[in-house]
């Protein structure tokens, strides 16, 4: 227990989390501060084209196995069976009507790619290795929660939603998606040495380019706070604290049985744990027009992000240890 | 100098039904539009601003469509067959253009 907290106090004092503090708290104290448009756009391309690579030479360097392909099932099902438990955990915990609960559980079987990295920067700090497909599973778990959320609300009494061919090409084909794939797939052919060639970029600016993300990250959690709240109730809030918590455990399980490293298990604790922002949002707009937008975004951002950021991570990562040894 | 009547067709409209939209106005025959990014607003869902976006679903846009009166019909029903489930707002506006022959 006192790992725990150790671990805890070290990644709340750390740049990360701090610059995600300050964006936080400079949009609570509705201070003008903001990272432009373009500038976080270019952030998020560096640090996905990074992530994407570093995996890719991880695999080059330990080869290939049968793991592979096992853990990219197990993300897959973890990704489909997730928005199921989340919906039944909505149910018991808020007043939410079935076409809201649906979209917000499609959120939550679906990734955060930023709390990935985030993940992935603390277990380079701690010194623990990690499988380098964990970015494959990232990239494979997008895509099958909204098929899980389109599902639940076909069950109910509004009717379905809409997937048509458009819009399953926009989910698989996502710039995110085709950046992270396509970095690894790079990372992968050129080896070490293709990362010794420009290592100067995208491993020594890699942790400052990340402070700057998650301070835009934490200025937009602000203000999804402030906009949001009124659509939340304390139950929903309540959600987006148990479920990452819930859906950790569901990675953990798979982690363990796919006899990950301690740093593949925690990362895989992450995937489930943490809910997506960016594809889900984007294929619920075009797919559940009618479900409110404030509410999931809000929820997945808002809540469930800072949580797993601040507490989550080391939680989880202290949980890896415990149960790999 | 003459001029000519029109109508002029604002939509505005989530950035992730863009696509969707101009692909309807071109089956229906409108092949002359501009878009324009729009850079915040308030309305029934709540305030929003462009730089606060994390998320490609958040944005809008607006869609402009200058026509000649008697294509109009075809060109709401186009749009309508897009926007009806969405956040958004279709106004047409009367306006007058020099060269009719370009609409």
């Amino acid at each position: 227990m006192t790992d725990i907290f150790a671990l805890a106090a070290q990644n709340l004092l750390s740049p990360i989390v701090l610059s995600f503090v300050l964006g936080l708290a400079a949009a609570l104290a509705r201070s003008d501060l903001s990272i432009p448009e373009a500038a976080a756009k270019a952030l998020s391309i560096y640090l996905l084209f990074a992530i994407g690579f570093k995996g890719g030479v991880s695999v080059a360097d330990h080869g290939v196995d049968l793991s592979l392909g096992l853990s990219l099932l197990a993300g897959i099902g973890l990704s489909a069976i997730l928005p199921l438990v989340a919906f039944q955990l909505l149910m018991v915990l808020s007043k939410m009507d079935r076409l809201n609960a649906a979209a917000v559980a499609g959120h939550y079987g679906s990734i955060s790619i930023v709390t990935f990295v985030a993940a992935t920067s603390v277990l380079e700090g701690q010194g623990l290795p990690s499988e380098g497909y964990m970015v494959a599973v990232a990239a494979a778990m997008e895509a099958p929660a909204i098929l899980s959320a389109l599902w639940l609300v076909s069950r109910g009494d509004s009717g379905g939603g809409r997937m048509d061919a458009k819009l399953w090409r926009e989910v698989m084909l996502n710039g995110s998606i085709v950046l992270l794939v396509g970095a690894f797939m790079i990372g992968w052919i050129t080896g070490p040495k293709g990362l010794a060639e420009i290592e100067s970029f995208i491993v020594s600016p890699f942790k400052g380019v990340l402070c700057l993300f998650l301070l835009d990250m934490g200025l937009l959690a602000g203000r999804g706070m402030q906009s949001g709240r009124k659509a939340l109730g304390l139950g929903s809030v309540a959600f987006g604290i148990l479920m990452p918590l819930v859906g950790s455990l569901f990675g953990l399980g798979a982690g363990m049985l796919l006899g990950l490293s301690t740093g593949g298990t925690m990362l895989m604790m992450v995937l489930s744990a943490s809910a997506s922002y960016i594809a889900v949002p984007a294929a619920m707009r075009v797919a559940l027009p009618e479900a409110n937008p404030s509410v999931y975004l809000t929820l997945s951002l808002g809540v469930t992000f800072p949580f797993n950021l601040v507490l989550g991570i080391p939680l989880y990562l202290a949980m890896a240890q415990a149960a790999t040894g | 100098m003459e001029t000519h009547k029109a109508k002029r067709v604002e939509i505005t409209i989530e950035l992730v039904m863009q696509s969707r939209l101009t692909e309807a106005l071109q089956a229906a025959d409108v092949t002359g539009y501009t878009i324009v990014p729009v850079l915040g607003g308030s309305g029934r869902s709540g305030d929003w601003s462009r730089s606060g976006q994390v998320s490609r679903g958040q944005g809008m846009v607006q869609v402009i469509c200058i026509i000649r009166p008697e294509r109009l019909d075809k060109l709401l029903e186009a749009a309508f067959s897009v926007v009806e489930r969405h956040i958004g707002v279709v106004s047409v506006t009367d306006c007058d253009v020099l060269r009719a022959e370009r609409f």
